[in-house]
Order: structure tokens, then C-alpha cells, then sequence
């Protein structure tokens, strides 16, 4: 083989690499902070009888699901800006991550809220809980530990799936590495670091979440 | 006036009307058993009186307060209405004394330490001092189901509703709930319940009411009712209990 590897040629870069590691976790915290929360309020709306608002979900969520991501990020950043919203490259990648990742997981929550037993918000009416108060107390912390696993694997998919804002050049990991095996030509290295970074950084973001969900589901006395 | 007053409540499934007219008084302290086939409309008639099933026409009256269909009579209504159910429906993340104190504090606004000591005294009243904090899936069925009855009655409702809270229990945990519920009875509370339990209906009760088919055939005293049934229907119901 005549190719002589040389990841050294990498290390002048590695602040770009860092920077670009950073960029991700920030849109991933923020997409999955805030997507969750969406996808929150949607599986509400969705399993909620309010006919007008559960289609409109319905709506927003089926489009999101049978679209490519990067299409809607390509709508959001080169789009939007026809309707007068221009959004920074780091706006728009996060505002996309946060839309996609709200349409899944409404899908995903929702299946954890009609898992739960009809019997115990039937028995929270009975001691006079309002609406709000059900979802509060009642259906939404067991609701998400049904589905922890699945929700924390969309939320990898996620973060993967960011490597794709790199294409508005939003300076995340992969726009790094295309960055700097552009200027060094040193494609097999470069990747080959990347693909360690993001594999590294979905073990550890599995790692919190699972963390955190048994901190969030973990059986303590709240008296 | 009654404590609850419902009059002439029908009540349909789609095609399949299931009350068929229905008019029931119950008075402060009465205990009630609601008796009758299966499909008979017990659980739908208890239902409609906490508000879970609507009604197609009639009206229900408690503490003399009509109950209209908006979200805030309903509410009102169940503060005055307690309900147990067959299948206990304990919130499973929550200890038994979590699950009693929850409504207390969310609905009545109550202190958590005021909150605590009702919750205490109720669920010392069932007999579960010694499991407060445990987790449903720590308790066995007939423990699940007096807490849950000390969930309801926490919230100090001025009538129970039991559809059946036996019938989900193993033979030898069911004494252990009725003599809870007998117990209530003695202290005045006012029940209505659906049972299976003959022996205990006709010791505990003081009005029975035979349902069949959507209707109320009959109604009385346990020993008359069950002594001589003017109706057929009742007549072979209780012919096939014996
Ligand atoms: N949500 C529902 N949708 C459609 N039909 C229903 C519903 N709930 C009850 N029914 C029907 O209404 C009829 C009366 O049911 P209900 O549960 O009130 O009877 P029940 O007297 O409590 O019987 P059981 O002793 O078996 O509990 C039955 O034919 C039942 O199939
Ligand atoms: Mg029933």
C-alpha cells in the first residue's frame, strides 16, 4: 500500500476539532432539552381529546417523520428568510434539531401516555384532579419511564444526525473535519477521528441519559 | 333532600342504551348494594354519578346542586363523590402514603404537613401504619385496595362509591376489605356498592337495589327484597345464587 498514514498531520487542527465537539454537544443539549419538551407538550395534545389541536400535531408531526432532516434544515436556514426570518447558522441548526427531535418524540411519548392504565387517571377524576393536574401527577413521570430506552436512543439519533448542519456550515464535528481534511488533504485520518468523537460521544450521552433517567425514575419519598 | 338525587338518568353506548331510565335516592348515611347480572348497568349507573360516564338525559343532583356537563361542576361534584375501583388503580410511582396525600395537596390545596397527618390517620384507619412507604408493587392486593379506599376518603367525600372492590382479590384477602368497608358503614358513612357479596349486602346494607336489564326492578330492606321478590327476574337471580 502506497498510502503512509499520518494522523499527526491532525494535531495542528485539534482546536477546530474541539470546537466542533463542543458546537455538537451545545446543539444536542439544547435540541434535546428543548425538543423533549416539545415532543411533551405534543404527545399531550395528541392524546388529549382537543380535536383542532391533536390534527395540527398530527400534521406537524407526519410532515417532520417522512421528510429528510436535511431538507428541513435547508428549509429553515435558505427558506425562511423569504418570510423575513433569517436565522444565524447556529439558529438554524438548532431550531431544525429541536423540530425534528419534537416530532419524534411526541410520536414517542404518546405511545408511553396510552400505556398507561386507563383505571389510574380514571381513579385521579374520582379524587377531583383536573386535567393539568392528571398529566402532572399522574401520567407523565411513569409515561416516560415506559419509554426512556427509545426516547434516549432518538436523542443519539439526534446528535448523529447533527453532523448534517455542518452542510450551512454551522462549525460543528463534521464541518471540522471536512474542514481540515480540506486543507490537509488527510481524508482517512481526519474521518477516522471523527468517527472515533462521535462514537465516543454517543457512549457518554447514552451514558447521562441513562444516568439521568435513573435519577428522574429512582424510587425516593418526595415527603 | 337526598344527599344524591338522580332522576330518570338513561344513559346509551352508541345503539346500546344501558340505563334505561334510572331514579335513585341516597341519603345521608345510607348504605346502598347494587345487585344485579352481569351487563346489568351497575358500573355504568355508579359511574355516572362521579361524572366518569355522561349521561344522555336525566338529571343528578348532590348536596342539592344540580350537575350540569362543564369541567367545574364535574370537579365540585367528585370533591363530593368518592370512588373505589375493582382494579385498585394505585399511581404505582408513588408510596402508599404519596398515592393518599397526592389530591389533598394538588386539589384542596393542603399543606404537605396537614396533607401527611390526614393521610396518617386514614390509612391507619385501614389498618396499613406499618406499609406507608411502600410502593404498590409492594402490597398485596387486598393491601392495595384499602389504601386505595384511604385515597378516597382523605378527601373527605360525603359519599363512596365501590364498584366491586373484592371481586379482583384472592379469597382469603377479601375479608380483610370488607371489614373496612363494614367498618365505614358502622361509622355512618354513606356507600353505595356493587357487590357479589350476598351474605355481606344483606349484614351491612340498608337498602338493596336489583338491576336488570337498564332498569331498577326492585329496592328495599336486604331481608325483604331478598325474602320475597316480586319479580321474576329477581326471583331467578337470586334463585342462581343459591
Ligand atoms: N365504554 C363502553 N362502551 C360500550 N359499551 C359499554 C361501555 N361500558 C359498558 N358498556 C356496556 O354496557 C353494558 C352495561 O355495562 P356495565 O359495566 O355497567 O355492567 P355491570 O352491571 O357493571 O356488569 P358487571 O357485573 O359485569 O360488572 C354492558 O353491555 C357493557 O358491555
Ligand atoms: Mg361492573
Amino acid at each position: 500500500m502506497a498510502y503512509k498514514f499520518d494522523f499527526g498531520a491532525i494535531v495542528p487542527h485539534w482546536e477546530l476539532l474541539l470546537d466542533g465537539v463542543v458546537l455538537t454537544t451545545e446543539l444536542t443539549v439544547i435540541g434535546a432539552v428543548v425538543g423533549v419538551s416539545l415532543g411533551t407538550l405534543g404527545a399531550w395534545a395528541r392524546a388529549s381529546r382537543a380535536p383542532v389541536i391533536s390534527q395540527i400535531v398530527g400534521i406537524y408531526v407526519e410532515l417532520i417523520r417522512n421528510t429528510p432532516f436535511l431538507v428541513q434544515l435547508f428549509f429553515i436556514f435558505f427558506g425562511l428568510p423569504a418570510l423575513g426570518v433569517k436565522l444565524s447558522e447556529f439558529q438554524a441548526a438548532v431550531l431544525a434539531m429541536i423540530v425534528n427531535l419534537g416530532a419524534y418524540s411526541t410520536e414517542i411519548i404518546r405511545a408511553g401516555i396510552l400505556a398507561i392504565p386507563k383505571g389510574q387517571i380514571e381513579a385521579a377524576q374520582s379524587l377531583a384532579m383536573n386535567r393539568v393536574q392528571i398529566f402532572r401527577y399522574v401520567i407523565i413521570r411513569p409515561a416516560l419511564k415506559k419509554i426512556w430506552p427509545a426516547l434516549s436512543s432518538q436523542i443519539v439519533i439526534v446528535m448523529l444526525g447533527s453532523s448534517v448542519c455542518s452542510q450551512i456550515a454551522a462549525e460543528e464535528l463534521t464541518f471540522a473535519a471536512n474542514y481540515i481534511q480540506a486543507v490537509n488533504f488527510r481524508a482517512f485520518e481526519v474521518y477516522f477521528v471523527a468517527t472515533a468523537l462521535y462514537l465516543a460521544m454517543s457512549v457518554l450521552l447514552r451514558w447521562v441519559l441513562k444516568i439521568f433517567g435513573n435519577f428522574l425514575f429512582e424510587r425516593r419519598s418526595h415527603v | 333532600m337526598s344527599l344524591v338525587e338522580l332522576h330518570a338518568i338513561h344513559k346509551s353506548f352508541g345503539e346500546l342504551e344501558v340505563l334505561k331510565g334510572i331514579d335513585l335516592k341516597i341519603e345521608e348515611g345510607q348504605v346502598i348494594a347494587l345487585i344485579g347480572k352481569s351487563g346489568s348497568g351497575k358500573s355504568t349507573l355508579l359511574r355516572t354519578i362521579n361524572g366518569l360516564e355522561t349521561i344522555n338525559d336525566g338529571t343528578i343532583m348532590v348536596a342539592g346542586k344540580k350537575v350540569g356537563d362543564r369541567d367545574t361542576d364535574v370537579l365540585t361534584l367528585r370533591l363530593n363523590v368518592g370512588m373505589v375501583f375493582q382494579q385498585f388503580n394505585l399511581f404505582p410511582h408513588y408510596t402508599a402514603l404519596e398515592n393518599v396525600m397526592l389530591s389533598p395537596q394538588v386539589v384542596k390545596k393542603q399543606s404537605k404537613a396537614e396533607a401527611k397527618e390526614v393521610a396518617e390517620e386514614m390509612l391507619a384507619k385501614v389498618g396499613l401504619a406499618d406499609k406507608m412507604m411502600h410502593y404498590p408493587d409492594q402490597l398485596s392486593g387486598g393491601q392495595q385496595q384499602r389504601v386505595a379506599i384511604a385515597r378516597a376518603l382523605a378527601m373527605k367525600p360525603r359519599v363512596l362509591l365501590c364498584d366491586e372492590v373484592t371481586s379482583a382479590l384472592d379469597p382469603e384477602l377479601v375479608n380483610e376489605v370488607l371489614a373496612v368497608v363494614r367498618q365505614l358503614a358502622e361509622e355512618g358513612m354513606t356507600l353505595v356498592m356493587v357487590t357479589h357479596e350476598m351474605r355481606f349486602a344483606r349484614e351491612v346494607c340498608d337498602k338493596l337495589v336489583f338491576m336488570d336489564q337498564g332498569r331498577i326492578h326492585e329496592s328495599g330492606a336486604p331481608e325483604e327484597v331478598f325474602a320475597n321478590p316480586k319479580t321474576s327476574e329477581l326471583a331467578s337471580f337470586v334463585g342462581g345464587l343459591a
